[in-house]
């Protein structure tokens, strides 16, 4: 009954399926279609972590990992990783780096000619040496296989236990050199777990790796919201028969309820400052936005007064305005106010049923579900034209959230009548799916980038 | 010190059994299974000689909100889609409660709101308190005080039915009366 928190180092995520489009004309539904086919031969074939990359198209960077020198005798050799990072992001094609000899991990040991042969653009080089401490001095370099000249080279010192950690890193520094933005591989994800009577909340990898369970309870978890810094997680738990707001410390595990008043308390959503939470109480009658401070203390400040239902408010990157769901025209819509006070302003108008906004940390736009004939899918709308984009045909899709670099949108979805979860590239183009090993997976939340 | 304390008990228990039905119930004697308020209803006619008294069946005890033959121990009201009007069919149930709560001012008790599965998890959240609230909206004008019931929800959190279909969905969408020893 009491909720408990503890540790699974052993538990993961996998990711089976990856599709990626290099065809922009493609109309997304076509794209979809044609990936179904696709999906089932890969998962027939699937035998371990496996990628796979179609076509060669202009948006796909060619790029060599070569293995690090000493990298063998490491817990966790680095180049597979870094490889299955940039190749699942969809946006570089992972070029063969076996049978040069030598085996290159040195600029002046780089023969162009041979890796232009092969189609690379880009090749990516290290040595892994053991320090005196014990830990690894570990040290790569991005050369330009055209221009024959270095794009970056940087040290990482990593204990053993790092070693994944310091491999996403290195795939984010390829990804930022390469493509001009933010790589996204060194986050993390939350989400949680069902399985039989138990719910789990999981903290993992963004790549679905190294999943920790920090709360485990028989009564349901749902709306994880990571601290603007990373370190806490704001939730709704139902273990005392009711919903109430918790945060809790990631780095201690220590958590209280911030948001225990009569009636429901839901809908946990983070000042970008990381002080205050806006979240949604019935305590006053109806369900309506509040802001509270993060600690607990005060009084709860009311945002606004409405007849109607008001949740799932999430603030700007700014800080000024909050995005929220309102039935107060009929069906739930999308509406934004200044967090100062004011006039609530909708800005969905496409479809009756739009929810769970959820700002792009760029702050051109957000991300929501949109209901199109009893389907529900993940679209975006961009705050200066108003276009909306539908990014799945899922039909039961809920709860997106957008990565740090605002090119990816995490969302629950369902396949065979299980929860999984999944990812979408903000353009539509590139989809990924990661499934848990046991039971059903929802209610994902991607992390901030944090300063490590 | 421990002796004072068991006879202070014994005293009022034995002043709990001696209360007579038609008095006000406190909100103890509410949740005492099988005391005074059982053996009153369920003693048969009176008859002049040796009286006898039926085996009480196993399971059913005084309390009337556990009683199955009484209205009381009907707990959910079903709604449709996208809706929160308690339908007719619902109304002698819930005035029932009403009244219950009027009769047994101690006595506290909370609408947990449901919705079905389909779309956001804190919107449904959200549909499910609206349920619980015309629910408490209603005692409350049959004579319940707003302080005895507490509306809260559990979205599509804890569906009756588990199926996908209209049929499973008609019975989540709903509020259930749940009383403290429930």
């Amino acid at each position: 009954m009491r909720p408990d928190t503890d540790e699974e180092p052993g538990r993961r995520l996998v990711v089976t399926q990856v599709s990626i489009d290099i065809d922009k004309k493609m109309k997304i539904p076509k794209i979809l279609i044609f990936f179904c086919g696709l999906f089932f031969l890969v998962e027939a074939s699937w035998a371990q972590l496996r990628i796979e990359v179609i076509g060669g198209g202009a948006t796909q960077i060619p790029v060599a990992i070569v293995p690090f020198r000493a990298e063998e005798g490491l817990a966790q050799r680095l180049t597979p990783v870094v490889a299955a990072d940039l190749a699942r992001s969809g946006l570089f094609k992972i070029v063969d780096p076996g049978g040069m000899n030598p085996v290159p991990h040195e600029p002046e040991q780089l023969n162009y000619p041979q890796w232009r042969a092969r189609g690379a653009d880009a090749v990516v080089i290290g040595a892994v040496t053991k320090t005196r401490d014990g830990r690894y001095d570990i040290r790569f370099r991005v050369m330009d296989a055209v221009k024959q000249t270095q794009i970056a080279g940087f040290v990482y010192f990593a204990t053993e236990s790092q070693l994944r950690l310091t491999a996403h890193k290195i795939a984010d520094v390829i990804y930022e050199k390469l493509t001009g933005d933010t790589g996204v591989f060194a986050t993390r994800i939350t989400y949680v777990v069902k399985r039989g009577p138990r719910y789990e909340l999981h903290v993992a990898d963004a790549d679905g790796f190294g999943a920790q369970t920090v709360l485990s309870s028989n009564e349901p978890i749902i709306s994880p919201a990571w601290s603007p810094d990373g370190a806490r997680l704001a939730y709704v738990s139902f273990e005392q028969k009711k919903p109430i707001v918790y945060v809790q410390s990631l780095t201690t595990g220590s958590r209280r309820a911030v948001a225990a008043f009569r009636g429901s308390n839901s809908a946990p959503a983070w000042s970008p400052d990381g002080r205050r939470l806006a979240v949604t109480l019935t305590r006053d009658g109806g369900s309506q936005l509040f802001l509270i401070n993060a600690d607990g203390s005060g009084a709860p400040v009311r945002l606004m007064q409405s007849t109607a239902i008001d949740t799932e408010a999430n603030f700007s990157p700014d800080g000024q305005s909050i995005l929220f769901t309102s039935d107060r025209g009929g069906g739930p819509q999308i509406y934004r106010i200044p967090v100062s006070g004011g006039a609530a302003q909708r800005v969905t108008f496409e479809g009756s049923y739009n929810v769970s906004p959820r700002h792009s940390p760029d702050g051109k736009g957000f991300t929501f579900i949109q209901r199109n004939n009893g389907r529900f899918n993940v679209a975006v709308q961009d705050f200066a034209s108003r276009q909306v984009q539908v990014l799945t045909d899922g039909g039961v899709d809920e709860s997106p959230s957008f990565a740090p670099n605002s090119k990816i949108i995490l969302y629950a979805t369902e396949v065979g009548g299980r929860g999984i979860l999944s990812a979408v590239s903000s353009d539509g183009r590139i989809k990924q799916r990661l499934t848990a090993d046991v039971g059903d997976a929802r209610e994902p939340a991607w992390s901030p980038v944090v300063n490590k | 010190m421990k002796r004072y304390l068991i006879a202070v008990i014994t005293t009022a228990f034995l002043a709990a059994c001696s209360s007579t039905p038609t008095k006000e119930q406190d909100a103890a004697a509410v949740e005492d299974r099988g005391g005074a308020a059982a053996s009153q209803q369920q003693q048969p006619p009176r008859t002049t000689g040796p009286t006898t008294t039926p085996l009480e069946p196993k399971g059913v005890s005084g309390n009337p909100l556990k009683d199955p033959a009484n209205i009381l121990s009907k707990r959910s009201v079903y709604f449709e889609l996208d809706s929160n009007i308690v339908k007719e069919e619902f109304k002698p149930m819930v005035s029932a409660h009403a009244r219950y709560l009027q009769q047994n001012r101690g006595v506290k008790m909370t609408v947990q709101g449901h919705a079905d599965e389909r779309g956001s998890r804190e919107y449904n959240l959200a549909l499910g308190q609206r349920r619980a609230d015309a629910v408490k909206q209603m005692m409350q004008l049959l004579g319940a005080q707003s302080e005895q019931v507490e509306t809260i929800s559990f979205g599509e959190e804890k569906p009756k039915a588990t199926g996908h279909d209209e049929k499973s969905w008609a019975e989540n969408r709903r509020a259930d009366l749940v009383y403290p020893n429930d």
